[in-house]
């Protein structure tokens, strides 16, 4: 391989790693930022597992590169990740349906705590009116 | 390998420190959300993203140190994490593994 060859070669191995790293980096953060769990389920299903897939092309040219691996084994660990990505999600957003995540009040804050307020969000008993109603009578 | 050099550093060793430090420092905030929650599937997507995040720093590790031992980890790190968010997800559903 010519000179010019090995650092086009270098160049492009080092985008597809900087490319890869970002992306995890992304569907990481959004996993903290994002506010409810139907939206974080997106960064880490489809963001780090095309980041994982960049990063594990990075390495098979890396090895094929170097000469320490010549065959391109890490391609299954790309396939299988692909494959298996979109079917954890699915799980994971029917076992959030199934707690009914998304209609569950907030957990109070310290600062809830330090105004003193009543901040919960359960709704008033359907009979509490005939509760008040016989209590008065 | 003929070389690349930026400052006495070839350029895919930066490359390689920047994506392994951009990695962990993923895996720190997949366990800052492990350990938050709230929620139980919070904490499942949580591993599920360590998951993930452990194979890519094992594949920067095996690049670093120019060997392909750690691809076998690596895959059992993939099917493992599979069945493992499988498992947990399945539990949450029905409050039963193997039915």
């Amino acid at each position: 391989m010519s000179p010019t060859m090995e650092i086009v070669f270098e160049i492009l191995l080092s985008a597809l790693l900087l490319i890869g790293s970002f992306f995890v980096l992304v569907g990481a953060y959004s996993l903290v930022r994002l506010p409810d769990f139907f939206r974080r389920l997106h960064g880490p299903t489809k963001a780090s597992t095309l980041g994982v897939g960049c990063l594990l092309a990075a390495s098979i040219g890396f090895h094929a590169f170097v000469g320490s691996d010549p065959q391109p084994r890490e391609l299954l660990i790309t396939v299988f990740l692909f494959i298996t990505a979109p079917i954890g999600a699915h799980l994971m957003a029917k076992a959030a349906l199934s707690l009914r995540v998304d209609t569950r009040p907030d957990l109070p804050t310290a600062a809830d705590d330090d105004a003193g307020t009543d901040v919960s969000d359960v709704p008033p008993r359907p009979d509490a009116r005939d509760i008040a109603e016989v209590r008065d009578a | 390998m003929s070389g690349f050099d930026i400052g006495g550093m070839r350029l895919i060793e930066i490359a390689l420190l920047v994506a392994a430090w951009s990695v962990g420092l993923s895996m720190l905030m997949a366990v800052w959300r492990l350990l938050r929650g709230p929620t139980v599937p919070d904490r499942i997507l949580a591993l599920d993203t360590l998951n993930t995040t452990a194979i890519a720093a094992l594949v920067l590790l095996g690049m670093y140190l120019r060997t392909a031992v750690y691809f076998e980890a690596a895959l059992v790190i993939a099917m493992l994490g599979f069945v493992s968010t499988v498992v947990l997800s399945k539990y949450v559903i029905r409050r039963d593994i193997v039915e």
